[in-house]
């Protein structure tokens, strides 16, 4: 293999050049990315750049090597061709591969109406330019920050607002913040603590339309309100970066691009297609611990994870791939509180709370499926969750026996995750 | 009399608590680590292995605290007074925890050119005089964090003997009971009775009396609700008295021992002083200061295959999981250089240790200096005799010649 082509110059890009080298790959290495950027952390965009700690050009994610690799940044990828071996361009260009890695990862999901997506004040938040934006935004005083969407970068961006002593309504479809990841039990419970902090939390709640001119003046709300508002984030979740793998002959589409365990990019046909990886966002796959369907895994640890095993797997002989195995887990910092979660808590129908109590201090709820732990969530609790996780992989019994000192005496409840996305 | 079965590591860990072998321990864990765990009584078990170790000191399911008692004095919680912090669980242990380190944190950080200070204040006794002898441990290791928590406590330096004689005598708590005499348990009973003593007027005259220290700073850290009361001050400086001053000085003492068994390592860290922190990071791994932690299943647990039942004591022998050749390559090598040196000697999970930052410094410093100011130093005696501790295994004396002490 002489040309190893990667797209997508972000942390599962980075990783996976990295990790190639570290195999041995002595080959070419061209990496493109569709921002001018060089590869940087997005988690901090939400936390510590909105609150103003640190500034967007500190962002670069730290190099563990010598690279030696030809970058394309600020080209975006436009179409693949399998058969010829090429990745198309924007700008016209066309770079062939012997190995294709893509790891173009997901972006916001835009405000549904064009015309109010562009009033002055609307955001979203995915990327450096993005953070930029909005921090210039709230550098101007804002009377009140509408966020649209509980979820993870919802609950952030809110709470790094309100750090900065910005006054905040969150709109959210579900019946708490955060519940499609966490269920509607634990979501409720961190929603409480929201709204303690003094944010205007308004959950089954959407917005109907945005109002302004050229400037964004206001919002019009389901519950009948009409805020006045100068700033909009839109946190909707996102959408996957694959729209240019369209009639490649890859299983790609809204949702994702199919990816077997061992990262390997599969056709249509659901067949492994010789020398093309998918990792990080884009990449939804089967994780072979839990009895669920495909998904994408948007959590930072997995795009290592895939990197991983991509790069393995490019550098040896295929008979025996490497495998991404890994629990899933990912954190959020919001609200003064540190939110974790080990396995996969979307796919319970049971949650339990195993340790602390919901209204005050740190907690921990397990969450089963079938009679099996299948996750765990934590707050302001991340140093027990690798036992949760050992409840996790051995598939324990649920509700699991932890009888720790501070856990209560509780009976499981039946999970409700929220209605659609966030 | 129950019958009792016969477990053939049992025999082997009691040579571990044998004073004989404290001067070489790693032969004896790396006999136990032939197995990920072992059974030494029947409700007691020994888990060797890195992975598990790293594992179980982050399960909710490994408790650290004993049965209460019920006729202890009231904690600032309510219920029954349940010893230091880091014997207790969540969620009481979270409160304490959280006080000590918003007032310890600060206040540790900023204190490298003090540490720095005090080592050449105490190599500076013995410079410029040429050829000679000291004993590490009297002159440097001891001295150094006596020093360094009366400065924390804002205590005035004549008052160190008696934090050095304290010291000493509290530490044996930390051992295995079964190590211990008759005689040496009741005098810990009486340590403790004595050092709430010694502490009672100092921290009334803090009351009165408000400094700038890390005792006036517990008696007025966050809620009101929340604070400490005496019983828990006075246990939680003990604790710190402990925990932040005999794991420094086997830090340092090991870290000496090593160095000098490694000449190769002294001249690195000699040609660069930049490698201080990989050479403490290695005298972590190489030679723990804290040996083994022990807890107690609150639930049935499996661990490296097998079901432990709930209620059975768990010993964690992290100086063996900091040699498991399944995580380090050549454990029993010195080897500053290694790449991802993750070891287990500051323990994990809720219990970390408070004080890893101010080891460090002190650990940097100490032997940055061993290495840059003793000319051509070598040990007087090899092994050196050790303390009687298990738990917080260190020499007791180390007798290091030199052709002379620069300035």
């Amino acid at each position: 293999m002489n040309r190893i082509v990667i797209v997508g110059a972000s942390l599962a890009g980075l990783r996976t050049a990295e990790s190639l080298r570290a195999n041995g790959f002595t080959g070419e290495l061209v990496l493109i990315g569709e921002e001018p950027h060089e590869p940087y952390d997005r988690p901090p965009l939400s936390k510590t750049v909105l609150s103003g700690w640190i500034g967007t050009d500190r962002l670069l994610l730290p190099r563990t090597r010598e690279l030696n690799a030809r970058w394309l940044l600020g080209a975006a990828a436009t179409g693949l061709d399998l058969a010829a071996r090429e990745v198309r361009l924007a700008d016209g260009r066309a770079v062939r591969f012997d190995g294709l890695v893509i790891a173009t990862g997901a972006g916001a999901r835009p405000w549904p109406v064009p015309r109010e997506a562009a009033l002055r004040g609307v955001h979203v938040l995915r990327g450096r330019d993005d953070a930029d934006r909005l921090c210039a935004d709230l550098a101007e005083k804002p009377r009140r920050v509408l966020v649209i969407g509980g979820g993870f970068t919802g609950s952030e961006v809110a709470s790094s607002c309100h750090d900065l002593g910005i006054p905040v309504t969150v709109t959210h479809r579900g019946v708490a913040p955060m519940a499609g990841a966490l269920g509607s039990v634990v979501g409720t419970a961190i929603g409480a603590r929201q709204r303690a902090r003094g944010i205007d939390l308004r959950v089954s709640t959407t917005v109907t339309s945005l109002v302004g001119e050229e400037r964004l003046t206001g919002a019009r709300l389901s519950d009948g309100d009409v805020l006045d508002v100068d700033i909009v984030v839109v946190a909707t979740g996102s959408v996957r970066n694959n729209g240019w793998l369209a009639g490649s002959g890859l299983a790609a589409d809204g949702r994702g691009l199919d990816c077997d365990t061992a990262s390997r990019a599969l056709d249509v046909t659901g067949a492994v297609v010789p020398g093309v990886y998918a990792v990080g966002d884009v990449a939804r796959w089967r994780h072979p611990h839990f009895d669920a369907p495909p998904q994408s895994l948007e959590h930072w640890g997995n795009a290592v994870d895939q990197a991983e095993v991509a790069a393995h797997n490019l550098t040896h002989a295929s008979t025996d791939p490497r495998h991404t195995s890994a629990l899933p887990a990912f954190w959020s910092d919001q609200f003064g509180m540190n939110i974790k979660s080990v396995g996969l808590p979307q796919l319970a129908d049971e949650v339990v709370l195993t340790q602390g109590c919901f209204e005050r201090g740190p907690f921990v709820a397990a969450y089963g499926r079938r009679g099996s732990t299948v996750g765990a969530v934590a707050v302001n609790s991340p140093r027990v969750l690798d036992g949760y996780a050992a409840l996790v992989t051995q598939r324990a019994a649920f509700p699991p026996a932890i009888n720790a000192t501070d856990s209560p005496v509780a009976r499981p409840v039946p999970v409700t995750v929220s209605g659609g996305k966030p | 009399m129950t019958s009792t079965r016969f477990y053939p590591a049992a025999a082997t860990y009691g040579k571990v608590l044998d004073h004989a072998n404290r001067h070489d321990p790693y032969p004896l864990f790396a006999e136990l680590a032939r197995e990920p765990i072992q059974q030494l009584a029947e409700h007691a078990w020994l888990v060797t292995r890195h992975e598990d170790i790293t594992a179980l000191l982050r399960d909710p399911r490994l408790s650290a605290q004993n049965e209460a008692d019920p006729s202890a004095p009231t904690g600032s919680d309510g219920k029954p007074f349940r010893g230091p912090f880091l014997m207790q669980d969540p969620p009481h242990h979270d409160t304490l925890r959280a006080q000590t380190m918003r007032q310890f944190v600060p206040r540790i950080l900023g204190m490298r050119p003090q540490i720095e200070a005090m080592v050449a204040r105490l190599l500076d006794a013995h410079a410029g005089k040429g050829p000679g002898e000291f004993d590490v441990v009297a002159s440097l290791a001891y001295p150094l964090p006596v020093g360094v928590i009366c400065e924390l406590l804002g205590v005035p330096p004549e008052e160190e003997p008696v934090f050095h004689g304290f010291a000493g005598r509290l530490t044996r708590a930390l051992d295995p009971v079964e190590s211990l005499t008759e005689a040496e348990i009741a005098d810990l009973e009486v340590a403790r009775a004595q050092w709430r003593a010694y502490l009672t007027p100092m921290i009334q005259q803090r009351h009165a009396n408000h400094g700038d220290d890390l005792i006036s700073g517990l008696l007025v850290d966050g809620d009101p609700a929340d604070r400490m009361n005496l019983i828990e001050l006075a246990t939680t400086l003990g604790m710190l008295l402990i925990a932040g001053h005999e794991t420094t000085v086997n830090l340092v003492a090991n870290g000496t021992l090593a160095l000098l068994r490694n000449l190769d390592a002294l001249d690195r860290l000699r040609a660069d002083p930049d490698l201080a922190p990989a050479v403490v990071e290695e005298v972590l791994r190489y030679d723990p200061p804290v040996q083994q932690t022990g807890r107690r299943a609150t639930a049935e647990i499996k661990i490296a295959g097998r079901l432990i039942p709930a209620g059975d004591e768990v010993e964690l022998l992290l100086a063996a999981g900091n040699r498991d050749p399944l995580r380090f390559t050549e454990p029993d090598r010195f080897w500053p250089e290694r790449p991802s040196n993750a070891h287990l000697a500051f323990g994990g999970g809720v219990h970390y240790c408070l004080g890893a930052a101010l080891a460090r410094i002190e650990g940097q410093v100490a032997l940055t200096a061993i290495a840059t100011r003793l000319r051509n130093p070598r040990l007087v005696l090899d092994p050196p005799p050790y303390r009687p501790n298990m738990l917080l295994r260190g020499p007791s004396e180390l007798r290091v010649a030199y052709d002379d002490v620069t300035a």
